[in-house]
């Protein structure tokens, strides 16, 4: 009974100090964005690596979800009669939920267990240690352009899925169901309000910190992490932590952010 | 004046209830080249960690051309870690940068050099360490001798007055890592940097050495006259060059008895 306290104590403690790390490791990003000198080319290939190579995912995942919510939304207001505001459900669905939640699950696994890797290897091969040795701040120099490269990418991708997924439910409820074009992009139009649009980009920008956050943070404490291991197997074991510590993330705090701006 | 480049004055560094060094005190002396040899888990690469301040001791001072850098802040340790130029034990390059981009990156991120005084740099750097070819690769399209070489002219870039080497022949064929010591001695020479040398690679080591430290159960055992380890009588030293170092030891010895 003593032992079985004293690992669930030493378990508490852990999480405790890995959760100040991670706090310590975010203000110190936040510094690193804003140290001189900046690094613009850095930043550049950042937003290609995490946004724009991740144009085609979203591409598809928004399309199908569009295309989904089409046939779905069709059947089900078909029940009522209402069909003509097809367009209105599809369109809120995606600005208020579906568009940043997906964007943002679909980051994490291409873009963000990238991250994490890459900062795992880096720090099992000793690059960040030579990056300290040398005095440069690998804060500013590696993490501070994905932090940025992230937040920026983050809210244009999810209006990109907005967009793909509106087009994908006109498909299947226009072209194939037989819906009015008209009345598909008027109910829009009547029920969309700024606020829709806004509450989705504001959750963008919190899950694109939580996937930056967390999953540069996993691969730069690599060597500390509990039961992490070594080598290879270490970095393996901590991207896939990683990426599911995001995920539940998102849609943990999805839950908070709708709660609080319902 | 002190004349070591490097001062530790009884350091304890633990991990856990495993002590790696017990309250040890050494002075590595300024432009000359200190080795230090010990078997694997003995501290060695602990040392040259705390040398660099990427781990603090639980207690003691280590001096950096007199200054105590136990304890400083990150900015601080910014300043004195300017002094150091540090081989890693496989290069550490950056391998998403190119042989000419490692070179060059001490000189664009801490200097404010031109791009073109930069560039005059890195080419006559690359030209000295025999890599004038092989500016455009990545590091993962060299070998590990090729590799070092562009770690060491990374780590003079910016004129250190210390050098550390960590493990430096690790993973190399006898050969390479000729060229490669003969490579430190040319440069040390050339550039009279105080040199720190963790190896296993005893006794070839020995040749580059003023002063060998052994890392023995947490206590550092200093023989300022290399050929001293060889005729030593300290138990630490026989049972450790009997267990780690054998029959190099045994042959070492019989060499060297008139």
């Amino acid at each position: 009974m003593r032992g079985l306290i004293e690992r669930m104590g030493g378990l508490g403690l852990y999480y405790l100090h890995d959760l100040g790390r991670m706090g310590i490791f975010l203000f110190q990003c936040v510094q690193g964005i804003f140290r001189r000198p900046f690094r613009f080319r850095a930043l550049v290939r950042q937003i290609g690596l995490i946004g724009v190579d991740s144009l085609p995912v979203i591409f598809f995942t928004g399309a199908f979800t569009g295309m989904v919510l089409g046939l779905q939304g069709y059947y089900s207001l078909r029940k009522f009669g209402s069909e003509g505001m097809l367009g209105s459900a599809v369109a809120l669905s995606l600005f208020r939920e579906l568009a940043p939640v997906l964007t943002a699950l679909m980051v994490t696994g291409r873009a963000g267990s990238a991250m994490c890797a890459e900062l795992g290897i880096m720090r099992n091969s000793e690059q960040l240690d030579a990056l300290e040795c040398m005095a440069i701040d690998p804060f500013r120099y590696l993490v501070a352009p994905k932090f940025l490269a992230t937040l920026i990418s983050l809210p244009i991708l999810t209006l990109f899925f907005d967009l793909i997924g509106i087009y994908g439910g006109y498909l299947t409820g226009v072209s194939l169901l037989g819906v009015n074009a008209g009345a598909y992009f008027a109910g829009m139009e009547a029920s969309v309000v700024n606020k829709d649009i806004t509450l989705g980009l504001v959750k963008a920008l919190v899950f694109g910190l939580l996937i930056v956050w967390i999953c540069t943070g996993r691969g730069y404490f690599v060597h500390v992490i509990r039961n992490a291991g070594f080598g290879a197997e270490g970095v393996s074991k901590v991207t896939t932590q990683a990426v599911v510590v995001t995920s539940i993330a998102i849609l943990v705090w999805d839950y908070i952010i709708t709660a609080l701006m319902l | 004046m002190d004349d070591a480049a490097i001062r530790f004055e009884h350091v304890t560094k633990r991990f856990g209830s495993q002590v790696v060094l017990n309250d040890v005190s050494l002075a590595f002396p300024a432009g000359k080249t200190t080795v230090i040899a010990g078997g694997s888990g003995q501290g060695k690469s602990v040392t040259l960690k705390l040398i660099l301040g990427l781990l603090q001791p639980e207690a003691g001072k280590i001096f950096v051309e007199g200054q105590n850098i136990v304890g400083l802040g990150r900015r601080q340790l910014n300043e004195v870690r300017r002094k150091f130029g540090v081989l890693f034990q496989g290069a550490a390059l950056l391998d998403s940068l190119t042989v000419y981009e490692n070179v060059a990156l001490p000189l664009e991120e801490r200097t404010s050099l031109s791009r073109e005084e930069i560039r005059r740099r890195v080419t006559e750097s690359l030209v000295q360490f025999d890599l004038a070819e092989h500016g455009d690769k990545y590091p993962a399209q060299l070998s590990g001798g090729m590799r070092k070489r562009v770690g060491l002219a990374r780590a003079l870039q910016l004129e250190p007055s210390i050098m550390l080497f960590d493990e430096p022949t690790t993973g190399l064929d006898p050969l390479k890592a000729m060229d490669i010591y003969d490579l430190f001695y040319h440069t040390q020479k050339l550039y009279g940097f105080t040199s720190i040398i963790v190896s296993h690679d005893i006794p070839k080591i020995f040749n580059l050495a003023d002063q060998v430290v052994i890392l023995a159960a947490g206590r550092f055992i200093v023989f300022e006259d290399p050929s001293e380890i060889w005729t030593s009588d300290r138990p630490e030293i026989r049972d450790l060059v009997n267990r780690v170092m054998g029959t190099v030891y045994n042959s070492k010895l019989v060499e060297a008895t008139p």
